[in-house]
């Protein structure tokens, strides 16, 4: 599976909202056995802030260069790990941005530069990492620290009347167990931790460990902002080209195409005002020549037309147009609609190049026979996918096909997924943030 | 013939009406929008209505659906269909309501004045007529379906010829082959193309569709 991540900037867009709701606990046992895990991930965490500080001490020198990608790869799973975990078992959803590092030989030395830059999600999770061992620690293990002094407790009510004999004295918690009574008491107390700890303290703890992972992890306001304008500037700025480009090819269209038939067609007529009167035959000839070139130019013309905005999606949108697609591709195509009104006219436009050049991909390298396109509409999410059975292993770094519709989904803030694998099928995902504005019109 | 005409540009409605006016056709009415146009055809009751696919109001696919609409009252009502743009949809859509007296052409095909009579002649005689364009396009984009791919090159020419709804002669002529040629192509085409052995006019309509009806 090669999926395209969302790059640094576009950070999940419900970030601030998260932090008023209530976060839901666990229910009992479930709980403590959680904590238990967040535990267990902490005691990761310390052998891992071992390592770094290994890492973090070679780092001027090129072993810790060579060192860096992996150690910061290793932290970020870890890091992911326990976001996914706070947001499925506490409803904290932790927002991520982390810097695009491109990949090159020097690239422990671009990661080293974001060590020292303090807001960077790579130096939080580096100094998370460092903490979390004592504070997530503290927090998770608190649970089980209930049930072994539980068991401490009821240890000593069997035994505490002769081990204080040959021990000196022993206590629990704060009983000096020296007698019948005091074991029994020791004994009770023990008793009740087990219920404390499995119904009230391991869901607490699993809610607080979730909160304490939000403050040190979560980027500040600030900076989510700043990812959110980068990847604003970056993907207007790619617009701008786009539009440019295109605009530049209807100039290059017109001018190679309609305008130069239209001034041959007028030098034919031209012509056949001279030959009117000497030559009446050539004038018939020289006519005919001027209605292929006249036609030649309407033809040209509806081409250009369709590449900017097919009639046949301005007059019944993404739906029909796509099964005007699918009528006239090379693949047998099925297409499923479910979308109860109309995208806004740019998304609809966006979407329908975008399926426009997947479907030609697809008939063009795939080497499948049939083709699955499924258009619809959910949670404020236009998602379409693109199924064919080829020969899979299409690669969106590869060329430049793919990367351009997903450069040009990114202007609506839309992502492109693809899974190939080798002998496929091949399934493209497109997902494009957007209301559905005008109703249905469509009669049929 | 009594024609009924619908198209929103003034220049190309009175143009046409001067056109079919010189070929002894009489235009009852000339309108330039979708709710006019459905008016005039279930008043007139016409021998054939020639319609402009994107009129007034909405600018979309107006005069289409007037077309599909009339035809649905009144089955075998001619319906010849002009545009800009040949839309392959829009031609299943138009034969869904029946595959007899309908057409689907471009508009330039109005420069050649008389075979756009003829091509009018025909659907009004209860004939098809669908543009070349549109043929074109559905038999180069579907190369890969077995049955097309089945026909041979000519066999291929010889049905986008039929869709036109040329008659034998006709393909005969376009082709420059003899008319006996034309029919033992038509007599390989239909089996190929799974048509069962019936009436010949209706096979040729089925034919076309079987073009355009996947």
């Amino acid at each position: 599976m090669d999926t395209t991540r969302p790059s640094a900037g576009s950070v999940p867009r419900s970030s601030s909202g998260t932090g008023t709701a209530p976060a839901p606990l666990s229910s009992g046992p479930v709980g403590f056995r959680r904590s238990l895990v967040l535990w267990g991930l902490s005691c990761r965490a310390f052998w891992l802030s071992l390592w770094l500080f290994f890492v973090y001490l070679t780092l001027s020198g090129p072993l810790g260069l060579k060192l860096m990608p992996s150690a910061v790869r290793r932290v970020r799973s870890l890091a992911d790990r326990q976001r996914a975990l706070a947001a499925e078992w506490s409803g904290v959803e932790i927002p991520a941005a982390y810097p695009e590092i491109p990949a090159s030989a020097d690239q422990g030395r671009a990661l080293r530069t974001k060590l020292v830059d303090k807001d960077n999600q790579i130096a939080r999770d580096w100094r998370w990492v460092t903490l979390d061992p004592i504070v997530g620690g503290a927090i998770s293990f608190g649970p089980l620290l209930l049930v072994l002094s539980g068991i401490w407790g009821l240890t000593t009510a069997v035994f505490g009347a002769q081990l204080s004999d040959s021990w000196d004295s022993i206590w629990y918690l704060f009983i000096p167990v020296d007698g019948v009574g005091t074991a029994i008491l020791a004994g009770l107390l023990g008793a009740v931790q087990f219920p404390l700890a499995f119904f009230w303290a391991g869901p607490r703890a699993v809610r607080q460990h979730s909160r304490y992972l939000r403050a040190f992890l979560a980027p500040s306001d600030a900076e989510l902002m700043a990812g959110r304008i980068e990847h604003l500037t970056a993907t207007r700025s790619d617009a701008v080209d786009t539009q440019m480009a295109e605009i530049r090819r209807i100039e290059r269209d017109l001018h190679d195409g309609a305008q130069a038939r239209l001034v041959a067609m007028g030098m034919t007529l031209d012509a056949a005002e001279q030959l009117l009167e000497s030559n009446p035959d050539a004038v018939r000839a020289l006519l005919v020549e001027a209605r292929q070139s006249s036609n030649k130019a309407l033809a040209e013309l509806r081409d250009l037309v369709r590449g900017i905005h097919p009639p046949v999606l301005a007059d019944r949108g993404l739906g029909d147009a796509v099964r005007s697609l699918a009528m006239i591709s090379q693949l047998r195509t099925e297409v499923e609609v479910d979308l109860p009104a109309r995208p806004e006219p740019p998304v609809e436009s966006a979407a329908y190049f975008a399926v426009s050049e997947i479907l030609a991909n697809a008939a063009k390298h795939s080497g499948a026979e049939r083709c699955w396109i499924d258009i619809r509409h959910e949670a404020g999410m236009l998602r379409i996918t693109v199924t064919d059975n080829g020969r899979g292993g299409a690669d969106i770094t590869a060329g430049t096909g793919l990367r351009g519709i997903e450069r040009r989904l990114a202007t609506f803030d839309g992502v492109l997924a693809v899974s190939s694998p080798l002998n496929g099928p091949t399934m493209v995902t497109m997902e494009l943030p957007c209301a559905l504005s005008s109703p249905k019109t469509t009669s049929s | 013939m009594r024609i009924v005409l619908a198209e929103d540009h003034f220049l190309l409605r009175d143009g046409l009406s001067r056109l079919l006016g010189a070929f002894g056709h009489e235009v009852v009415a000339a309108v330039d929008n979708g709710p006019e146009l459905q008016r005039q055809l279930t008043e007139q009751e016409p021998d054939i209505a020639i319609v402009d696919v994107r009129l007034p109001p909405g600018f979309s696919d107006e005069g289409l659906r007037a077309a599909v609409a009339a035809r649905q009252q009144q089955p075998g009502l001619p319906v010849l269909l002009l545009s800009q743009y040949v839309e392959p949809l829009y031609a299943r859509e138009l034969l869904s309501t029946g595959s007899s007296g309908v057409g689907y052409v471009l508009k330039e095909r109005v420069s050649n004045g008389a075979e756009f009579v003829a091509t009018i002649d025909r659907v009004a005689s209860g004939g098809t007529a669908m543009d070349p364009e549109v043929v074109s396009k559905l038999v180069t984009g579907k190369n890969r379906d077995e049955p097309m791919n089945s026909l041979t090159e000519r066999e291929r020419e010889v049905l986008e010829c039929l869709a036109q709804g040329r008659s034998n002669a006709g393909i005969a002529e376009a082709l420059f082959i003899t008319e006996k040629a034309v029919a033992k192509h038509i007599g390989n085409i239909f089996p190929k193309l799974g048509l069962p052995p019936s009436d010949t006019d209706n096979r040729r309509v089925l034919a076309v569709l079987a073009y355009l009806d996947r």
